[in-house]
């Protein structure tokens, strides 16, 4: 297949491309969740992002929030921002970091003003850069301009055997044509860990791997009370065939099929080093994986799964497949591309690779995927440890 | 191309993986081995769902499985050619 060399998307100030045009409303705290939800009630075309944390956070805790949502604001996905704390300070850091990017951003604080009157500033703000980001058209940019994130879940034994390879073939037809790619899960990693260290370009990208997923498992021995094998493989996982933690490393690590990765990023850190496959620190939970890889700037998430994880993102569109014939059949409304036929051995994985490329560039352009005409909006935070 | 019922990743696996809705106790299942693209047989001994592993060899404990051409676990209970692997005979080396 000649792979086009080019999607229509959202040009955006600072030369990144969006796929998705979204005005963001964006709570800096739990507290000011209800503020962010009565605005985007308010104004049509704006979309609220609640979330559970964000007050009493400290040290590495507390940058990996003030991280992610900065991160989550920068996202050539999002046109316009708006961000909403209950005091100024914390804000005004977010809004100053997102500024940088060029995009209209806002910030509001609640203390000595209380709800009503604040919802009814922000509302009146929000409007304008709702009407300001429908003017916005979407544009011919290179396919350089699509950073590639993927996660796998509710894997089973047809992860492993078809549907990660069929990522991993995208992404080694893909990474040439010089698109940002990311993987991430360091848990689902751990019987493969070896392996995986080996698939580091330089020494540096290696060692940094390992070192990633050594303070990983000494953090599961310290915690644990036993093993992980309640969690690790999941009831899910055990259901569809899956044995072990090893099995299921295994058959994770098809997604990047035979690329190295060249460098090893912290929890939603943008990467620096240009083209390329990323390894990303994540927990190997869907909803805050995703949401940690967009944070990071990507703009469009590949999910291959077995037994059929429904997971979504507010900003990033998530495309799913599967190769499990029982699941295409049974959640059908989830599954953007059934490539199941590679069992039967209807469909190879080149063609599987091509046929997701497609489905790939359909949602760049603005197809939506299953989890956004469901209403799929997981925006979940990764907590470090427990708050002061 | 006869009918695959089970995918072999890597030549050096002893397990393979069931893809078809199940094979039956005694059933003659057709085997494809991905990475040299080869065809062979195994006989079930045992009704396996879809996903799950048979044995394409007799393990005792302590044994090793093998798949994707690597180590994914050890054998704490023996099983004969044509079983089903799974929870119950194999568990991770990790812990």
């Amino acid at each position: 297949m000649d792979i086009p060399k080019s999607f229509l998307g959202y040009k955006r100030e600072n030369g990144r491309a969006g796929t998705r045009n979204h005005v963001i409303i964006l709570p800096v705290d739990d507290i000011s969740n209800a503020c962010a939800e009565a605005v985007s009630n308010n104004i049509k075309g704006t979309i609220a992002l609640p979330h559970s944390y964000g007050r009493l956070q400290f040290g590495a805790d507390l940058e990996l929030h003030f991280r992610t949502m900065i991160g989550t604001g920068k996202n050539p996905n999002v046109a316009a921002v708006i961000v909403i704390g209950i005091e100024p300070k914390w804000t005004k850091r977010i809004v100053d970091a997102i500024a940088k990017t060029g995009k209209p951003v806002e910030g509001f604080s609640i203390e000595g003003v209380g709800d009503i009157d604040t919802i009814a500033k922000v509302s009146k703000k929000a409007q304008e850069l709702s009407m300001w980001a429908s003017e916005k058209q979407r544009e011919e940019c290179p396919i350089s301009d699509l950073w590639i994130s993927v996660k796998c879940g509710e894997s089973d034994t047809t992860s492993g055997l078809a549907s990660n390879p069929t990522v991993g073939n995208l992404m080694d037809k893909l990474e040439p044509l010089g698109v940002h790619l990311c993987f991430g899960e360091t848990s689902e990693l751990t019987g493969a860990e070896n392996v995986c260290a080996k698939r580091g370009k330089t020494k540096e990208a290696q060692e940094k791997f390992m070192k990633t997923w050594s303070s990983y498992n000494d953090f599961i021995l310290k915690e644990a009370t036993n093993d992980l094998s309640e969690s690790q493989p999941t009831a899910g996982n055990i259901a569809g065939g899956l044995t072990t933690i090893e099995e299921k490393a295994f058959g994770n690590f098809q997604k990047i099929g035979s690329r190295e990765f060249i460098d090893v990023l912290e929890p939603a850190e943008e990467p620096s080093k240009g083209k390329g496959l990323y390894f990303m620190d994540t927990s190997s939970a869907a909803a805050e994986c995703v949401t940690l890889q967009a944070a990071g700037g990507f703009n469009i998430h590949l999910f291959p799964t077995g037994q059929g994880n429904i997971i979504g993102n507010p900003i990033e569109p998530v495309i799913k497949l599967t190769a499990n014939p029982l699941t295409a059949k049974t959640m059908s409304e989830h599954i953007d591309l059934d490539v199941s036929k590679i069992l039967s051995r209807e469909m190879n994985l080149d063609q599987a690779g091509d046929e997701l490329i497609k489905a790939t560039l359909k949602v760049a352009n603005g197809r939506l995927t299953c989890a956004e005409a469901l209403g799929h909006k997981e925006f979940v935070m990764t907590k470090l440890y427990r708050s002061a | 191309m006869a009918k695959t019922d089970i995918i072999i990743h890597d030549k050096k696996d002893n397990v393979g993986v069931i893809v078809v809705e199940k094979v039956n106790k005694g059933q003659d299942c057709g085997c494809w081995i991905m990475e040299n693209d080869a065809s062979n047989n195994i006989k079930s001994e045992a009704e396996i769902p879809l996903g799950h592993k048979i044995a394409l060899q007799d393990f005792k404990e302590g044994d090793t499985i093998i798949k994707y051409g690597h180590d994914i676990g050890k054998v704490v209970k023996s099983i004969k050619k044509g079983d089903h692997v799974h929870v119950h005979n194999v568990k991770t080396k990790k812990w």
